[in-house]
Formats: C-alpha cells, sequence, structure tokens
C-alpha cells in the first residue's frame, strides 16, 4: 500500500464574514490532522476563524475544455443585467 | 534567488510558425497575462521546467531552515528567539506552499523529497555557508531574504496559476524576515565595539555569497530566455543583481558598515553601482557539493526524513485503523 499521506485541500474562512475560500493543499494522515496543519500553514497570522479541510480526490471538477459549452450560453442573456433596461429617469431611483 | 541554475527543459524559444496550434494557443494566453491553471493544457518542457524550478524553491526554503535553526537555542534573549522560532516556522509554511504548487504539475511530494535526499535536485547554494555567529542571523535576514525577495516579488507575475499564488503569500510574509534581520544588524552595528565588528565580520562572509544567489549572467543563454518567453522566469540575472546591489549598498552605509569590495562605486552615468563579481568558480564548485556545509545539510535532511519514516507510518495506520472501525460501526 502507498504510504504518502493524502492530499488535502484546505478552506479558510476570513475575518470578515466571508465564504470559505480555498488558500492551498498540504498532506495530512486524517481530517483530525489536515485541520491541526492547516492552522500551521495557513493561518500563522490571524488570517482565519474557520478551517475546512477536504480530501482532494473528493473534488470534482469542470474540464478547460468545457469552458465553451459551460459558458457561452450566459453571454448572449445580456437581459440577466439591470443595466440592460433603460428606465427613464423621471421615474426615480430603481 | 532560491532557484538557480535551472535548466529549461526544450530547444529554445519557437517562433509562431514552428509552434503547434496548441503551442500558439498557450503562448497567446501567456503573453496576454492570462494565468495557466493546472488542468488547462501547457507544453510538456513548460511543465518539467516549472517541477524543476518550483521543486528546487521549495527545497531552498526547508533546507534554508537549518543554518538558521542553528541559533534558536543561543538567541541572546527570549524575544530573539520566539522571532527566530517564528521566522523558522515561515521558512517550513514556505516549502509547503510552492511543493503544493509543484504537486498541481503531476509529481508528488514524495517523489520531490527523495530527489533531494539523492542529491538529483538542488537548493540554493547559500545554504551551504555556515552561520557562525548570531550576527549571521542578522545578515541572513538582511541580505539572504533581501536577495530571495529581489526574485520573488515579480515571480507573483508568473504565467503559472499555483505557482503566482503561491509567491504572493510568500512575499506578504518575507518582508518581515528581512526587516527582522536588519534589526538584528542594527543593534550589533550600534553596539559594543565587539558586536559591530562581529557585524562587520558578517557581512564580509556574505556579500559574496548573497550576490551568487542570482546564479551566473545569463545574457547569452537561450534557455533563459525561454524561460522569460513563458514568464516563468521575469528578470534576467544580472537586473535583480543590480537592483539587489542597489539597494542594500545604502543600507550598509546607513549600519556604517563596509561592504567587502573596493571597486564599488557609484556610476553617475548608468545611474547604478559598479561592482565586483563574485568568485564564480567557488560558486560552481558549491553547487558541485564541495561548499563549507553542504554535507552536513544533506545529513540532517536525509536523517530527518529517515527518523520521522516510523512517526508518518503510525499516524497513517492510526487513521487507516479509526476508517476502518467507523465503517464497522455504520
Amino acid at each position: 500500500m502507498k504510504n504518502e499521506w493524502p492530499l488535502w485541500e484546505v478552506f479558510i474562512r476570513g475575518q470578515h464574514g466571508m465564504s470559505h475560500r480555498h488558500v492551498g493543499s498540504l498532506h495530512a494522515p486524517d481530517a483530525e490532522m489536515a485541520i491541526k496543519n492547516a492552522r500551521d500553514v495557513y493561518t500563522r497570522r490571524n488570517e482565519g476563524v474557520s478551517i475546512w479541510v477536504v480530501e482532494a480526490r473528493h473534488i470534482a471538477a469542470s474540464s478547460p475544455s468545457d469552458k465553451g459549452p459551460l459558458y457561452e450560453p450566459s453571454e448572449s442573456k445580456v437581459y440577466r443585467h439591470p443595466t440592460f433596461f433603460d428606465i427613464p429617469e423621471d421615474v426615480g431611483a430603481m | 534567488m532560491y532557484a538557480q541554475m535551472i535548466k529549461t527543459a526544450g530547444t529554445g524559444v519557437k517562433s509562431p510558425e514552428e509552434m503547434t496550434e496548441e503551442e500558439r494557443r498557450f503562448q497567446a494566453r501567456v503573453d496576454a497575462n492570462e494565468k495557466i491553471e493546472p488542468k488547462d493544457w501547457m507544453p510538456e518542457d513548460y511543465r518539467k521546467t516549472l517541477i524543476r524550478q518550483i521543486g528546487q524553491h521549495a527545497h531552498s526554503e526547508i533546507v534554508g531552515q537549518l543554518p538558521e535553526g542553528n541559533w534558536i537555542t543561543r538567541a541572546p534573549t527570549l524575544e530573539r528567539k520566539a522571532i527566530l522560532l517564528a521566522k523558522v516556522q515561515d521558512e517550513a509554511g514556505h516549502g509547503l506552499y510552492l511543493y503544493c504548487a509543484a504537486e498541481t504539475l503531476g509529481v508528488s511530494r514524495d517523489e520531490l523529497t527523495e530527489q533531494l535526499l539523492s542529491g538529483k535536485m538542488k537548493y540554493s547554494s547559500i545554504f551551504n555557508y555556515p552561520t557562525l555567529t548570531w550576527a549571521d542571523m542578522g545578515a541572513v535576514g538582511w541580505l539572504v531574504d533581501g536577495a530571495a525577495i529581489m526574485n520573488q516579488v515579480p515571480l507573483q507575475r508568473t504565467s503559472f496559476g499555483p505557482y503566482s499564488r503561491a509567491m504572493i503569500r510568500i512575499c506578504k510574509e518575507e518582508s518581515f524576515h528581512q526587516r527582522q534581520g536588519y534589526d538584528i544588524m542594527m543593534k550589533m552595528a550600534q553596539g559594543t565595539p565587539a558586536q559591530k565588528k562581529m557585524a562587520q565580520d558578517a557581512l564580509n562572509r556574505f556579500w559574496y555569497p548573497s550576490l551568487m544567489m542570482f546564479g551566473p549572467s545569463d545574457k547569452d543563454s537561450v534557455h533563459s530566455a525561454q524561460s522569460m518567453a513563458w514568464k516563468i522566469k521575469m528578470n534576467t540575472n544580472d537586473e535583480l543583481r543590480q537592483k539587489f546591489v542597489d539597494q542594500t549598498v545604502p543600507q550598509a552605509d546607513y549600519l556604517g558598515l563596509t561592504v567587502p569590495d573596493d571597486h564599488l562605486t557609484w556610476n553617475e552615468e548608468r545611474g547604478h553601482y559598479d561592482f565586483s563579481e563574485p568568485d564564480w568558480s567557488e560558486f560552481y564548485d558549491v553547487l558541485k557539493g564541495n561548499g563549507p556545509c553542504n554535507v552536513d545539510r544533506l545529513t540532517a535532511r536525509r536523517e530527518a526524513w529517515a527518523e520521522g519514516q516510523w512517526v508518518r507510518d503510525a499516524m497513517l495506520a492510526h487513521a487507516r485503523k479509526k476508517a476502518a472501525t467507523k465503517v464497522a460501526a455504520e
């Protein structure tokens, strides 16, 4: 059996009510150690108030080659943006 | 610079006509300052060169802990000890950021470690010099971290996303390292005559090895041109070395210390200092393994790896046993 510790991706919530954000990865034997290591590696200067770790092999990612089919459809739907609609100034703030 | 003499894979810069369609698209993205991410298509030589460069950079951070670790138990005050400990811990962190950037290119952490321990991959020549006095902690922070920052600041804009992000994190923390070093130098230079002498001696010993960190002049190198076209090398070695000298000489003047170079003069016309080249035969000799501490450094890393084996194995065995018990209970 391969004896390299698995790779974990680390997500940290910063101080300011933000969502968790990916900051990097590290190796650890289990989730508990991954959190402890993440504390040492990624929050030495008060960068976080909460840590998530997830084993890298559990992450499913979209493929760069799917970029077209995935994101191009939204390019033609400009009406999804509020600036698409001209509202007369007389109407006031909207 | 923590990565020296990185051999760029491939045959040099190709003209657009010589490139395949994929290579042309890749180069266009790099030229447009788009970041290349791990799953994107990239030339095999780009991948190989980056693994060498990021790997060597990571190894340098890890081995770089050793010369300073030497002084943790002998720091002059508890505060200095705590600061040095924090600095050395940062170096470990920097090594880890870089290893994980390298791993996104398809090399494993253990492979990288094994290549360091077997001598197949190198680390920066600077860490093969000994740290003989407390003033060396000042000189290392001021000069060695100062030289590293020269290289790392532009690398924040490098084309490979994970490398760029690691550099941004590292640069944020690195300036603490240089300032704590200069702080030690100020204290020593303004201290007793014996302390000032110690500071001058540290500058004398670390000046040329610091200039060597940037590597030999690369203006004629085809390989360097390819790395620059890929934006994994942002400046020539000579540009960075000049910048380092221009920035550091006034700092030495402020300390009342003398840079050990009789030919050092301000060149009004160029707007730069003229300075003596380091002894490049010494540089190549250190790279070959003949520096004062090459054997000590690699021995320390090999012993740490071998002696930690049972801990790594035990922790993994414990994690597997716990996972198995959990599954059985469900």
